[in-house]
């Protein structure tokens, strides 16, 4: 007999798709969706049921359902659609707290996957180059999303407690990229002009989308529990992504970003969260050797290779000096390599990082489209 | 004098050259086109009867449009200068035949050089500045700055930019540590060549070139990068902390040192911080408190040597007599410093003086032989860092002997 599983926050993109893909799956017998709203695009085979997990009907779901596995999704990053911060909290923590509830009382259940963030780390210019799993903030989030993260987690972790026999898995994923992922730093990264705080460069890592829908169908079919930072390898500066990108910059102090932030966000241009200002400024790491070690799994793009694919989809604004050396170097001579460049005996700068064909690609691709 | 030729000079008072309104008179008889001769020819119809009067009137209507056009300005100038076209025209009938009239041509920004001599101008700046190869050397610079522009570099974890410091801010620092400090190194090879290494320095200067010296000191002798460790306010700081990064340099926690020393770099550390850098000229050379240890335990910890660093010379470059105590608090920073010459001279206060620095490496202190849990001994981290301290303190004391000044 396979799996039944639960999946919550289907509505949204990620959620339906991660819960097609689990449809698919040989191991995988039954898939139930689990949302306030009905998706809006195509869940193949799996079977919605429309239920809000802030009141307790979900208990009789996964009762009468038999299900011995829910993955938790329905975490949401910015209240857009769903209302105001009060609704988004509620949907946030009060919803965790009733699914916890009732995955609590049923006896069918077995693996419980939670898709958190490694938003709860914060971001601060007191952090760590990368963060591991037992590393806490250095600052202890006081509103939005990662204070919600944080909360949910800590019900999770008090869940793990009271039911030792059942695997609980925490997967702390990176900023999901994707042509088609719609998330506050992919409205960013698609403004025409991107506004970036004056005299700080972000670190940022991602994960690719598909990587994500891979991670939880991996912890799905694996027995490991734990907590897991989950992230491309590699890291590229925010500055470098915008240019690889070949979108324009304009810098401002950081006052003046989040204030152009709550601006878009107010005439619904982007989804800009108050966090994300800080990410923005700081950036995060963080450490995946955890995620290899024991829960082997292997992301199959780099961060580098997630922007690549991200700027296929997206029309070039800028690139204008680009252009105008492509054309002088085309007047001289071809090099052959750069003999300036490595040094003897230099540590050689994470090679993984390094792809410029993936980038050659995507511009290729950007200007076809 | 009624009778006199008079041979006009000049434009007679009439807007001349310059204007752009319409050609000068004296354009107008060189250029001898049929454009503008039509115009006059209108012109001049109603302009007879005023300029009727003799020539005496004309000569003095002469000199008060000049007068009056050099004090009050242009504007009158036409109003008085209605007699200057039958002067003008008197002396456009009398030239010389044998001259053929002078014919102007549409001239453009580049006009009369031609490309190919552009190019050959170009060719030799080119030699000039790159030298023979200039061509290989120019599109090698292009690929540099295409590769820049269009994001294609690496960079670490920990955002140390490789090609830029070593291109940039290496090629800047490189002349002032040759040039201006005139930096003798000594005991290069207790650098390890490859592998982790914890370099331990003292450190002073009021700001903190020292750190940059070392870094640039032990590029170009070791042929290694020093990726220094720095205190939360440089990345609390814009633009400082970008700078930090890019050139290597991550957050002094204990998390990051040895995340950096099991990675195999070459990490160094300036224990005394604040107290070191901003002490008073008065207590230069005395080392202060080594800080909590925490750098001798990460060493324990990975089992890399420690190389104690000891830096004569960055004492000097700004000799600290003052603090204001009470702005620093309010700027949120450790102190404001100030020296014989910073406020004093404004801007010109912030040159250091050139004194010769010397650096020596010390004999590495091997931390590999040490058991478990002697990273979590504080006696013996306490005992490792004195003796840390004592032997930078000693090679301070050595080298100070040595230097016959400050200068020299």
């Amino acid at each position: 007999m396979g799996k039944v599983v639960l999946v919550t926050g289907v509505s949204r993109d990620l959620g339906r798709k991660f819960a097609r893909t689990l449809a698919a799956d040989p191991d995988v017998d039954r898939v139930i969706g689990v949302d306030v709203v009905p998706p809006r695009g195509d869940i193949g085979a799996v079977s919605f049921v429309r239920a809000d997990i802030r009141n307790p009907v979900i208990a009789k779901v996964i009762a009468k359902e038999d299900v011995d596995t829910v993955v938790h999704m329905s975490v949401i990053a910015t209240p857009g659609t769903a209302g105001g911060r009060n609704t988004m909290k509620e949907l946030n923590v009060i919803g965790t707290m009733q699914l916890l509830a009732a995955c609590q009382r049923s006896a069918s259940l077995q693996h419980l996957v939670v898709k958190s963030t490694t938003t709860v780390y914060g971001a601060s210019s007191r952090d760590p180059a990368m963060f591991t799993e037992d590393m806490q903030p250095r600052r202890a989030p006081r509103s939005g999303y990662a204070k919600d993260v944080a909360e949910i987690e800590g019900y999770v972790r008090g869940f793990a407690r009271r039911r030792p026999d059942v695997r609980v898995t925490t997967l702390r994923c990176a900023n999901v990229l994707g042509p088609d992922v719609v998330s506050p730093l992919t409205s960013y990264l698609r403004l025409p002009v991107v506004p970036t705080v004056l005299g700080y460069d972000a670190r940022l890592q991602v994960l690719h989308e598909r990587d994500l829908y891979r991670v939880l169908q991996h912890a799905v079919g694996h027995e490991v529990a734990g907590t897991f930072n989950i992230a491309g390898d590699g890291i590229l500066m925010l500055s470098q992504a915008l240019r690889r990108l070949q979108r324009p910059t304009v810098s401002m102090p950081g006052f003046a970003v989040g204030r152009v932030g709550n601006l878009l966000r107010q005439a619904r241009v982007a989804d800009f969260s108050p966090e994300q200002l800080g990410f923005l400024t700081y950036g995060r790491g963080v450490d995946t050797t955890r995620m290899r070690a024991e829960l082997g799994f292997e992301p199959t793009m780099t961060t580098a290779e997630c922007f690549a694919d991200f700027a296929t989809t997206l029309t070039p604004t800028g690139g204008r000096t680009e252009r105008v050396l492509a054309t002088l170097a085309q007047a001289l001579p071809e090099v052959e390599g750069d003999p300036a460049a490595p040094l003897s005996g230099a540590p050689d700068a994470s090679p993984a990082t390094r792809r410029p064909r993936a980038v050659a690609a995507a511009r290729e691709g950007a200007d076809h489209g | 004098m009624g009778d006199a030729e008079i041979i006009p000079i000049g434009t007679r008072g009439r807007p001349g050259r310059g204007t752009g309104k319409q050609p000068s008179s004296a354009a107008r008889n060189l250029a001898g086109g049929k454009g503008p001769a039509a115009r006059p020819a209108t012109r001049r119809t109603p302009d007879t009867d005023e300029a009727q009067p003799t020539d005496v009137a004309v000569d003095r209507a002469e000199d008060t449009a000049v007068d009056r056009a050099e004090t009050s300005g242009v504007q009158d100038a036409p109003a008085a200068s209605s007699g200057a076209p039958t002067a003008g025209d008197t002396s456009a009938q009398q030239p010389d035949p044998a001259r053929p009239a002078a014919r102007t041509r549409e001239r453009h920004a580049r006009g009369g050089i031609p490309a190919a001599d552009l190019m050959a101008a170009f060719q030799v700046a080119a030699r000039e500045v790159f030298g023979e190869e200039w061509e290989v050397q120019l599109a090698r610079f292009l690929a540099f700055l295409r590769r820049r522009v269009t994001g294609d570099y690496s960079v670490d974890e920990y955002g140390f930019d490789q090609e830029i410091s070593q291109r940039f801010f290496m090629a800047a620092l490189r002349p002032i540590a040759d040039k201006w400090f005139r930096i003798e190194v000594r005991g290069v090879e207790n650098i390890p060549s490859e592998g982790g290494a914890l370099v331990v320095s003292n450190h002073s200067g009021t700001v903190p070139v020292d750190g940059l010296m070392t870094m640039v000191s032990i590029h170009d002798h070791a042929g290694r990068f020093l990726r220094p460790l720095g205190a939360d306010l440089v990345f609390k700081m814009p633009i400082v902390s970008t700078m930090a990064r890019k050139g290597g340099a991550t957050l002094a926690c204990n998390e990051d040192a040895e995340r950096m020393l099991r990675g195999g770099e070459l990490v160094g550390v300036w224990p005394e911080g604040f107290k070191g850098i901003g002490k008073p000229y008065s207590e230069r050379y005395k080392l202060q408190r080594f800080g909590r240890g925490g750098f001798v335990s990460a060493a324990i910890r990975t089992g890399v040597p420690i190389v104690p660093l000891s830096v004569v010379g960055a004492e000097e470059i700004y000799p600290l007599v003052g603090n204001i105590p009470s702005l620093a608090r309010l700027l949120g920073v450790p102190y404001i410093p100030i020296t014989p010459t910073f406020p004093l001279l404004g801007p010109l206060g912030l040159v250091p003086l050139p004194s010769k620095w010397l650096l020596e490496f010390g004999e590495p202190i091997r931390t590999d032989e040490y058991d478990e849990g002697a990273a979590d001994d504080p006696m013996h981290v306490f005992n490792v860092t004195d003796q840390v301290r004592e032997t930078i303190q000693q090679t301070l004391y050595t080298l100070l002997m040595e230097r016959e000044s400050v200068f020299r």
